[in-house]
């Protein structure tokens, strides 16, 4: 996974004050009633915030998980980006350039070269094969059978569905359905790639297989991504940032570990309580400076305490961490993993 | 995504109108009582409309007709241009199909496919829809209508349900479409689709036989404009229920608006779809045999003519020929709709043949039965000589009947008559229409509030306004004790099936066999035994809408939640005690709209009804085609269109409020007549 420090400097997307809100005259009660009312005065205008105030970046290559329960506003939000849903007020930058002012010509050219979603209860058109269906957004841009068909095999390959490329959709599998929305999703080539709750609707064993080649895809494709859950699990274990939304507003952004570690409500404490730290707190967060003898064994400055945790069965006492140049960045002690283990 | 708002208004408002009820009715029917009694020496005019005050609604209307006919010109064109248009884009199909299916071209002499070559096709699209049993049925059904010699008029019927339904089901999916994309479309049709689905047929065959002339062109017209509402509710319906991931799906890869309809949206509203044209097929059916009053010929002509010779031996033969194409054509349009469920095998061979087997099979057909027509005439016209008919039989059996139990039927009927039916009959006569109105609008305030209120007193004050109080009343009278003897019939029997799967099945397949066929068929026993008169009527209407009755009990016993039947065991309730305290409970609504559906089916097997001499609204309308008469048919067409409306609103509303009070979900299945 990489760094989103690295990539905090270019944001591929930038959304500044995304406002939505059902209602009557929505966006005028809105401007009327000042830069950030009240949910209590949206109320009683008769209005509902699906989301409100929401500011967010997410860097070219990165994994941004947003996290929140049913009624968060989260899908909203995620539908907000692609203007699939109108915002009501705000402004959303792709590569800087605002898609809220883009006319409907422009947006559908950006949907289908530089957008791709995955959706929760997979969406497959129940008529058309799993090659029909993969090379469905290429049909629509227009695109030639011959070439379309062998970009569809191609995605059918790189999801592990060769050899069903002319079954139907109700023929396979929940998980393999997902694996031919995923396909589809990634048939464009987009640079953006919306996941909506892409394993909520699978069984769970299914669910942590589809998160494993979830990260595989993503270390061949390397998309910048939106993913959107309500399993606090899956968000610690893919993201690189995690957004926890609640009420449809943003209650924390920060990377797993800053969220695990230092929970800004009692809300976002709630999801983090379960969570044992090792399994987020990174070796470069609890190492020593590099003094003393140089232990024999090594550990890389990225991993998870959880990861290191086994190295030292062979009776170590401490570590060499190495940075991602291979140089020698500080030492890891056996004690400071007891204590962060045993604390939690 | 689900609109944050539509969850908003919630049953909280409707309880609110629900405490205290008792007294308030109490009250009311007092008043109405008091009125009742005493009330026609103080005020007469609550009892008989002034005629001073009358609305002249049918001489306006009438007028209105014959200005669009004579006067009524748009600049480019005048109306009787647009009718005569009309007229020709369809007659040109319909002879092209009857050409082919039974009349052949004499102009270029071509002869027609002739009955082999029918069967032959028949059976080949009922195999591509459902294997060999269905395909078997199919050429059962259609050398039936050869041997028992109706072949002729049959595929006269056949020729105008061809050419009707094509046209009903692309007119009800644009419609449809239309409805879906603009939402003050679907919001201005609404009402109208709700008219034209509670609108008794006849009345609107009067305005068409004006505007069309007597022929098979106007039947078609007459059977497009009654099976086309319920395709366009289907498709508006089916489209709404596409999941909303596909339809972001759609935007998300960028489709226009085109590939939107046609290649998402469409597509994956087909297996609801397929429900709507089988729907339009059976709806033009019942119309092309009804429509026979205005010229459209075939079966229903035959059905009709022996209707009036009282032949009733030629009548049955030609009833059991529509029930024959009745099952035909509805179980291909079912397979085909199943058929769109599963998922097709990809495309074998290569070539035109062997990828097109079906079309290839049918050209085949056609040419070899073509051949063997011009060979052996035989294959053309199925040989008068080989001809059964069954007619005397049916004759000499009535003849029989009535020789034998004549008296014992006739006391059967005359107790009923005397004893039921005219009390009641004149009870409903005596009432006075301001009472009755009052009571109405009483009842839907109470259950729906204001706007219930306005609508069930406005349109029974309306019913009055025009003059056909009386008439109305010997409907309501007919319809009443019909609905109660259906329901009488239909909530045991109901019962009973909703616990035995082996009777449920049987009974199901009997009361769907039942609905698909013409109302117009359930006429002819009746009149056999009873000859013509309220108690046939009410006979026939019983038959046609028990049907509802049975379905909707079953269903809403069977959708009881389980858990709560084992709670009920678990307590130790007797069986008698779950039937009673939770089984009925709970599917109260659903048998509510059962309740419903039965009312909409005897009203509109009611005014067929007039043809075996009732008095009641049915009458006026009947009266008025064959006087051609649009003004009299119109406006007795919409007074029962707006007791159906009365009885629907009213019964909605109940329903919903029992099942708020039940804390079930809203909505649930509504078949339509």
């Amino acid at each position: 996974m990489s760094d989103p420090a690295l990539h905090a400097a270019q944001p591929l997307l930038v959304c500044r004050n995304v406002w939505k809100l059902f209602g009557p005259r929505a966006a005028e009660t809105l401007a009327a009633l000042g830069p950030d009312p009240a949910p209590e005065r949206l109320a009683a205008a008769g209005l509902v915030a699906a989301v409100r105030a929401v500011d967010l970046a997410v860097g070219e290559g990165e994994i941004c998980v947003i996290m929140g329960l049913s009624g968060s506003g989260k899908s909203t939000l995620v539908r907000c980006l692609s203007r699939l849903v109108e915002p009501t007020a705000g402004e959303i930058l792709f590569r800087g350039q605002n898609l809220l002012a883009a006319s409907e010509a422009e947006m559908t050219m950006i949907r289908r070269h530089k957008m791709g979603m995955v959706f929760q209860h997979f969406a497959l058109l129940p008529h058309m094969t799993v090659m029909q269906n993969v090379a469905f957004p290429l049909e629509v841009q227009g695109m030639g059978r011959a070439s379309r068909e062998e970009r569809a095999e191609r995605m059918i390959g790189l999801v592990g569905l060769a050899g069903r490329e002319h079954f139907y959709p109700r023929q396979l599998s929940g998980g393999q359905q997902q694996r031919v929305g995923i396909a589809r999703s990634l048939a464009a080539d987009p640079e953006l790639w919306f996941l909506d709750e892409p394993f909520s609707a699978l069984d769970p064993l299914i669910r942590r297989e589809m998160q494993d080649e979830f990260i595989r895809l993503q270390s061949v494709v390397r998309k910048t991504i939106v993913f959107i859950t309500h399993d606090f699990d899956e968000a610690i274990r893919l993201a690189d940032r995690i957004v926890i939304m609640k009420d449809g507003a943003v209650v924390q952004a920060g990377t797993p570990e800053e969220i695990v570690l230092n929970p800004a409500t009692a809300y976002v404490r709630e999801f983090t309580r379960a969570v044992p730290r090792s399994k987020v707190v990174r070796v470069a967060r609890v190492m020593g400076a590099v003094e003393g003898p140089a232990p024999s064994g090594s550990v890389p400055a990225r991993a998870t305490v959880a990861e290191a945790a086994p190295l030292f069965l062979d009776g170590a006492a401490a570590l060499r961490v190495l940075g991602d140049d291979g140089a020698t960045v500080g030492h890891l002690h056996r004690d400071a993993v007891v204590v962060l283990m045993l604390g939690g | 995504m689900a609109h944050p708002l539509e969850a908003a208004a919630g049953p909280a408002a409707r309880a609110r109108l629900g405490g205290g009820g008792l007294p308030a009715w109490a009250a009311v029917l007092g008043g109405f009582g008091a009125l009742w009694l005493w009330g026609r020496g103080v005020a007469p005019w609550a009892f008989d409309y002034p005629r001073a005050l009358v609305l002249p609604a049918r001489r306006w209307i009438g007028a209105a007709t014959r200005w669009l006919l004579n006067e009524a010109d748009f600049g480019l064109f005048t109306f009787t241009d647009a009718t005569r248009f009309i007229a020709s884009v369809i007659d040109l199909p319909y002879r092209l199909a009857l050409g082919a299916l039974s009349g052949g071209f004499p102009a270029i002499g071509l002869a027609p496919m002739g009955w082999v070559g029918v069967v032959a096709l028949a059976a080949l699209i009922g195999h591509r829809a459902g294997g060999l049993r269905l395909a078997t049925l199919v050429a059962a059904c259609f050398a039936f209508l050869a041997v028992f010699g109706q072949w002729t008029s049959a595929m006269v019927t056949l020729a105008s349900i061809l050419v009707a339904v094509p046209l009903g089901v692309a007119g009800g999916l644009a419609l449809g479409l239309a409805g879906h994309r603009w939402l003050w479309f679907a919001r201005a049709i609404e009402p109208i689709l709700d008219l034209m689905q509670t609108i008794p047929v006849f009345a609107y065959l009067v305005p068409i036989l004006i505007l069309f002339g007597f022929g098979p062109t106007a039947a078609v017209v007459a059977t497009l404009i009654y099976a086309m509402p319920p395709m366009t509710r289907v498709t508006m319906l089916a489209l709404a229920r596409v999941p909303d991931d596909i339809r972001d799906l759609g935007r998300m890869i960028g489709c226009t608006r085109r590939q939107m309809t046609w290649r998402v949206m469409l597509p994956s509203a087909k297996d609801r779809l397929m429900v709507g044209v089988n729907q339009v097929i059976m709806l033009s059916l019942n119309m092309v045999i009804i429509a026979s009053m205005i010229g459209a010929g075939g079966l229903g002509f035959d059905v009709l003519s022996a209707l009036r010779r009282l032949d009733f031996g030629t009548g049955l033969e030609a009833g059991l020929a529509i029930v024959a194409l009745a099952i035909a054509l509805d179980r291909l349009s079912q397979a085909f709709a199943e058929r769109a469920a599963l998922p097709l095998a990809p495309a074998a061979g290569r070539g035109p043949v062997a990828r097109h087997p079906y079309l290839a099979g049918a050209l085949a057909t056609i040419l070899a039965a073509g051949l063997l027509a011009a060979l052996m005439p035989a294959a053309q016209t199925y040989p008068e000589a080989l001809r059964v008919t069954t007619g005397p039989f049916w004759s000499d059996l009535v003849a029989w009947i009535n020789v034998n139990y004549f008296d014992s039927l006739e006391a059967m009927k005359n107790a009923l008559l005397l004893n039921l039916l005219i009390p009641f009959k004149r009870f409903l006569a005596g009432l006075p229409w301001l009472g009755v109105a009052g009571l109405l609008a009483f009842a839907g305030w109470r259950l729906g509030g204001a706007r219930l209120a306005l609508i069930a007193g406005g349109l029974a004050v309306l019913i009055a306004v025009v003059d056909l109080w009386e008439e109305a009343m010997v409907t309501v009278y007919l319809c009443g004790i019909s609905v109660a003897i259906a329901m009488l019939i239909g909530l045991p029997l109901g019962i009973l099936a909703a616990e035995r799967e082996g009777l449920w099945r049987w009974l199901r397949l009997t009361i769907d066999t039942l609905q698909t066929l013409p109302s117009f068929v359930y006429l002819m026993p009746a009149v056999m035994l009873f000859r013509v008169g309220d108690f046939t009527a009410m006979l026939a209407v019983v038959a046609y809408s028990v049907a509802p009755a049975i379905r909707y009990t079953v269903l809403g016993l069977q959708g009881v939640d389980p858990r709560l039947v084992e709670a009920g065991r678990a307590m130790g309730c007797t069986r008698r005690q779950i039937l009673m305290h939770i089984r009925l409970r709970l599917a109260l609504p659903e048998i509510l709209l059962g309740l419903n559906q039965t009312i909409m089916f005897a009203l509109s097997m009611l005014v067929i009804t007039a043809l075996v001499g009732t008095r009641d609204l049915g009458q006026e309308v009947y009266i008025a085609l064959t006087k051609a008469d649009p003004g009299r048919g119109l406006v007795a067409g919409l007074a029962v269109a707006f007791i159906a409306i009365i009885a629907d609103r009213l019964i909605q509303a109940a329903a919903a409020r029992a099942r708020a009070r039940l804390g079930l979900a809203a909505g649930g299945p509504r078949e339509h007549a």
